[in-house]
C-alpha cells in the first residue's frame, strides 16, 4: 500500500491488476515459485513429488504458526514464544495420551488449550500491564521451554503413528496414506484444510470488526482509542488467535511427524514471522495479510526442503534465515520511513 | 561597552510560514531582560537560533561584537550561551556529577577520574550557593533540584548567557525564592539572562528590561521600572483584528444545558474546573500553553480519569470510564495532533471515517463495505474533503483535509458533543475558513461544541462564550459581547495562589 501511493502521490489508483501485481503479497507468492524452480534445476533430486509433500508436510504447522503471528503483527506486537509454546503443548497432549492413556480428543483439546493459556498470558501483560511483546513473549518463551522439560522429563512424547492406530484418526486431517503395492500414497488432505482456514482468517483479518480494529490499533493505537475503541481488548484477542492457531500448529505437526522431542519448538517463530514478514505484514503493525504469510511460510518450507540437495544443511538454512529476516525488515522499515 | 548580545533583524521561516520576521533582541552584561509573548509569537524560536538548534535565514547576531552562527548547540555552549530548558534534558539514573559533565569528564588515561568530577561537581554547587549531593542520582532529585543541577551545569561551561525556559512552572514557592536568588548572584558575575514566562508577578520581581514578541514580530523593548502589566498585556496582543469577531451570542441564555463539569480536578493541570455547555453553543477554551485546557478536555473524554469532580450530561450525573464510553454518550474528540491522535495515516479516508461507527455496517458478522463506503464518501462531502476518492490514504492529504477527514468521522457517529482541540493549527487559511464554516453550521443545527484555541482571533471570531485557563484554573468565563484580546490574556495570565 505504501509503495503505491508514493508512486502516485496525488492519489491516483492503479488499476486493480497493477496494485496486485506491486503487492507485497504478490512479490512473496512469485518469490517463493521462483525459489522452487531455482532447486528445481539445481539440484535433480529435488524434482519429485516427496519433495513436494516434504514441502507441504512442513508448511502446515509453519502456516498455522504464521497465520497466528499475524495478528499479533498486525497489533504492532510480536510472540517470541511461540515456538516453546508449541512445543510445550505438543509435548503435554502426546503425554495425555500416550502416557496417561486419555482419549485422543482430550489431547487434543489440552494441546490447544494449553497454547491459548499460555498467549492469553502474553495478551494479558501486554495489552492489560503494558509491557513490551518483546519483553512479555521472551519470559512466557523460557516459562513454556522449561515447562515443557518438566512435564516431559526430557523424554520423546509419542503421538500415533497411524491414522488406524487408536485415537490416530485426527491425522486424516492433514494426510490421508494408501498403502498398496508396495507403495504408499501420500493424499495432502492438510493442503485443503489450510485454504480453508486461510479463506477464513483473511476474512475475519480484512471484513469484520475485530480484524478492522487490530489493524486499525496497530495503525495508531492512540488514535484507535480515542475514537472510542476498547484497544486493550482487541488486542488481546489478537493474542488469543495466536493461541489457537500455536496449538493448531502443535496438532499439525503431531499428526505429520509423529515423535516429539524434547526442546522441539524452539527456534519455530524465526520461520514464521519470517514468513509473516516476507508475505507483506508490517513489523510497525497496521498492514497486514493474511495470504502473504501463507506465501511466506511456504517459501521458507521451500528453502528448508531445498537447502540440504544442494549440500547445505540446516546451518545453512538457520544463516539464511537469518538473512531473509533482515532483508524483509529492512524493506519494511525503508516502507515505513518512505511513508513517513 | 559593548553589549553581550545583540540580535538584529532576524528572519526565520518554516516550510514557507514566516516564523520570524526582523526581529530584535538584546541583552547587556549582568542583566535579566524578561522575554514575553503568546503562544507561537517566536520566542522559542528566537531562543533556538541563539543556541544553534536552528540556523537564522537572514539577520546579525554579534556575541560581544563579534558575529556568531552555531550550527549546533555544541557550538553555542562553547561560546557560553546556555539554556536551561523547560523539559529538564537529563540522564535520570546517572548521578548529579555524570551529568554536569557529560562528554568532558576529567581523565586519568583511558579512565575517569570520578574523584576529580565530583570535587569539581562540589566547587560549582558553592560558587551558586546550593547543597546537592554529587553522588545522588538525579531522578532522585526534586524539580527544583535539578534544575539547580542544569544551572550548575551551565555555569561549568562559563556561561556568559543563560537561557531560562519557563523555569518556574514546575517549582513550589520556596525553590522558586532559592532561584531567583541564584539568578541575582549569577547576575552579579556579570552574565546576561534571558527569562522566558508568562508571569507577570515574576517579571516585575526580577527583570530589569523586558521585550515582547507577538505573531514572530518584534514589538518593543521596555524597562521594568517604566513600565506595567497592562501595558505590557497591549503590548503582546495589540494586534489589529483582521478577521470578523462574533459580535453576539447566537444561543439563548436559557438553552438546554448539555454538559455540565463541576470541580472537575487531576493531578498539577486540572483543578477545580466547572463550566457549562449549552445546546448550540460554541464554547471558546482559552489560555497559554500548559493552561491544562488538553488535560481538562481529555477527562470529559474520558481518556483520562479525574481524581474528583462530577460530570453531568443533560442533567444527570455521569461517570466516563473510557473513551469508548464517552463516544456512545455522544462525544467526539478532535485532537490538536492529528497525525499521531486523530488519524490512521496508512489507511484510507473511509476507513478512518467509518472506525468508531463500523457497528453500524455489520451484518451476519461482516463488514458491509459498500454501504459503509458510501456513507464515508457522503459526510466527507458534507466537511468538503477535497480528495481524489474515499480510498484516497490519509497520510496523502493536507493537515486540513486530514481533519476534515476527523470531522466526518464524528459526524457519522452522530455525535452531539464535539470537542475540537486547536482545531486549526497548522491548517492554512483556506481550510480554515472552510472549517470556521463547518463548525457554525454544526452549531446552527444544535451540536455543542467546546473549542480549545491558543489564536485570540479564533477565539473572538468563533465563541459564544470563552472561558479562559490559567494553570489548570478556570479564571474567567466571558460572554462574547464585549470580550476583548487584553480581557482575555489577563485571565489567561492571572495565577491563583496555592
Amino acid at each position: 500500500m505504501g509503495k503505491r501511493t508514493i508512486q502516485n502521490p496525488i492519489g491516483k489508483k492503479d488499476s486493480r491488476f497493477v496494485e496486485m501485481v506491486k503487492s507485497q503479497q504478490f512479490i512473496a507468492a512469485a518469490a517463493m515459485i521462483v525459489l522452487y524452480f531455482v532447486f528445481w534445476i539445481a539440484a535433480p533430486t529435488f524434482r519429485g513429488v516427496n519433495v513436494i509433500t516434504q514441502i507441504l508436510n512442513s508448511s502446515y504447522y509453519l502456516a498455522f504458526l504464521g497465520i497466528g503471528v499475524t495478528f499479533v503483527i498486525a497489533t504492532g506486537g510480536i510472540d517470541l514464544s511461540l515456538g516453546t509454546v508449541m512445543g510445550c503443548a505438543a509435548l503435554l497432549g502426546g503425554r495425555l495420551y500416550s502416557v496417561n492413556g486419555l482419549p485422543m480428543i482430550v489431547a487434543l483439546l489440552v494441546t490447544v488449550l494449553i497454547a491459548v493459556v499460555f498467549s492469553a498470558i502474553n495478551g494479558y501483560l501486554i495489552a492489560f500491564i503494558r509491557l513490551p511483546a518483546f519483553v512479555a513473549t521472551l519470559g512466557t518463551q523460557m516459562m513454556a521451554s522449561g515447562f515443557g522439560q518438566i512435564i516431559s522429563n526430557l523424554e520423546k512424547t509419542n503421538w500415533p503413528a497411524r491414522a488406524s492406530e487408536p485415537g490416530g484418526a485426527f491425522k486424516n486431517a492433514f494426510q490421508i496414506t494408501i498403502s498398496g503395492e508396495g507403495k504408499n500414497v501420500n493424499i495432502p488432505t492438510g493442503l485443503i484444510l489450510l485454504l480453508i482456514i486461510v479463506v477464513i482468517m483473511s476474512v475475519i483479518l480484512t471484513k469484520t470488526k475485530l480484524g478492522r480494529y487490530i489493524l486499525s490499533l496497530g495503525s495508531n493505537y492512540e488514535a484507535t482509542r480515542l475514537s472510542g475503541i476498547n484497544v486493550r481488548k482487541y488486542q488481546f484477542y489478537a493474542y488469543i488467535i495466536n493461541g489457537v492457531f500455536v496449538g493448531l500448529a502443535a496438532i499439525a505437526y503431531a499428526a505429520i511427524y509423529t515423535s516429539i522431542t524434547a526442546g522441539f519448538g524452539a527456534g519455530q517463530e524465526t520461520n514464521a514471522i519470517a514468513g509473516a514478514v516476507i508475505g507483506g505484514t508490517s513489523l510497525a503493525g497496521g498492514i497486514a495479510s493474511i495470504w502473504g504469510s501463507l506465501f511466506g511460510v511456504v517459501m521458507m518450507s521451500v528453502l528448508k526442503a531445498g537447502l540440504p540437495k544442494i549440500g547445505l544443511q540446516s546451518q545453512w538454512q538457520l544463516f539464511l534465515t537469518g538473512i531473509i529476516i533482515l532483508v524483509a525488515v529492512i524493506i519494511d522499515v525503508r516502507r515505513n520511513k518512505a511513508s513517513n | 561597552m559593548t553589549e553581550l548580545l545583540e540580535m538584529k533583524n532576524v528572519n526565520k521561516a518554516f516550510s514557507g510560514v514566516q516564523a520570524l520576521s526582523d526581529v530584535q533582541f538584546h541583552l547587556r552584561h549582568g542583566e535579566v531582560h524578561a522575554f514575553m509573548g503568546e503562544n507561537g509569537a517566536g520566542k522559542s524560536t528566537l531562543m533556538k537560533i541563539l543556541t544553534g538548534v536552528y540556523q537564522r535565514d537572514t539577520g546579525e547576531v554579534l556575541l560581544e561584537g563579534k558575529a556568531v552562527e552555531y550550527a549546533n548547540t555544541a557550538e553555542a555552549m562553547a561560546d557560553g550561551v546556555i539554556i536551561v530548558h523547560q523539559e529538564l534534558n537529563m540522564m535520570g539514573d546517572l548521578t548529579v556529577y555524570e551529568n554536569i559533565f557529560i562528554g568532558r569528564e576529567s581523565m586519568n588515561g583511558f579512565l575517569i577520574n570520578d574523584r576529580d568530577n565530583v570535587k569539581r561537581a562540589r566547587e560549582l554547587f558553592e560558587v551558586i550557593g546550593v547543597s546537592i549531593d554529587p553522588y545522588a542520582k538525579v531522578d532522585s532529585l526534586t524539580v527544583g533540584q535539578q534544575q539547580m543541577v542544569e544551572i550548575a551545569k551551565a555555569v561549568s561551561h562559563d556561561a556568559k548567557i543563560v537561557v531560562f525556559d519557563e523555569p518556574t512552572s514546575a517549582l513550589t514557592q520556596a525553590e522558586i525564592n532559592e532561584l531567583f536568588t541564584i539568578i541575582d548572584d549569577l547576575k552579579s558575575k556579570g552574565i546576561g539572562i534571558i527569562y522566558i514566562t508568562h508571569r507577570m508577578d515574576e517579571v516585575f520581581q526580577i527583570s530589569d528590561r523586558i521585550t515582547v514578541l507577538r505573531d514572530g514580530e518584534y514589538v518593543g523593548t521596555v524597562n521594568t521600572a517604566d513600565t506595567d502589566k497592562d501595558e505590557l498585556i497591549s503590548m503582546m496582543v495589540g494586534r489589529e483584528l483582521t478577521e470578523e469577531v462574533k459580535l453576539a451570542s447566537q444561543v439563548a441564555d436559557d438553552a438546554e444545558v448539555v454538559l455540565e463539569v463541576e470541580n472537575l480536578s487531576a493531578g498539577r493541570m486540572v483543578k477545580d474546573v466547572s463550566f457549562k455547555l449549552r445546546k448550540g453553543e460554541i464554547l471558546g477554551v482559552s489560555g497559554l500553553m500548559g493552561a491544562g485546557r488538553t488535560e481538562m478536555a481529555r477527562l470529559i473524554y474520558g481518556a483520562e480519569q479525574p481524581e474528583s469532580g462530577t460530570i453531568k450530561l443533560h442533567g444527570e450525573e455521569v461517570k466516563i470510564k473510557s473513551t469508548e464510553e464517552a463516544v456512545a454518550m455522544g462525544i467526539g474528540y478532535l485532537s490538536e495532533d492529528r497525525r499521531r491522535y486523530g488519524v490512521l495515516v496508512e489507511k484510507n479516508v473511509a476507513e478512518n471515517t467509518v472506525l468508531p461507527s463500523i457497528e453500524k455496517y455489520i451484518s451476519k458478522g461482516l463488514i458491509n463495505d459498500r454501504s459503509a463506503n458510501k456513507d464515508a464518501l457522503e459526510y466527507n462531502k458534507v466537511v468538503r474533503t477535497k480528495m481524489t476518492g474515499i480510498e484516497q490514504v490519509v497520510r496523502t492529504l493536507s493537515g486540513g483535509n486530514q481533519q476534515k477527514v476527523v470531522l466526518a468521522k464524528w459526524l457519522l457517529r452522530d455525535s452531539e458533543i464535539l470537542i475540537f482541540d486547536e482545531p486549526t493549527r497548522g491548517i492554512d487559511v483556506g481550510a480554515k475558513a472552510e472549517i470556521y464554516e463547518i463548525m457554525q453550521e454544526l452549531a446552527d443545527e444544535g451540536k455543542s461544541i467546546i473549542m480549545i484555541s491558543s489564536e485570540m482571533q479564533e477565539i473572538l471570531r468563533m465563541s459564544d462564550r470563552i472561558v479562559v485557563m490559567c494553570e489548570g484554573n478556570v479564571t474567567a468565563t466571558l460572554p462574547i459581547e464585549g470580550a476583548t484580546q487584553e480581557e482575555i490574556l489577563s485571565y489567561a495570565m492571572m495565577r491563583k495562589e496555592v
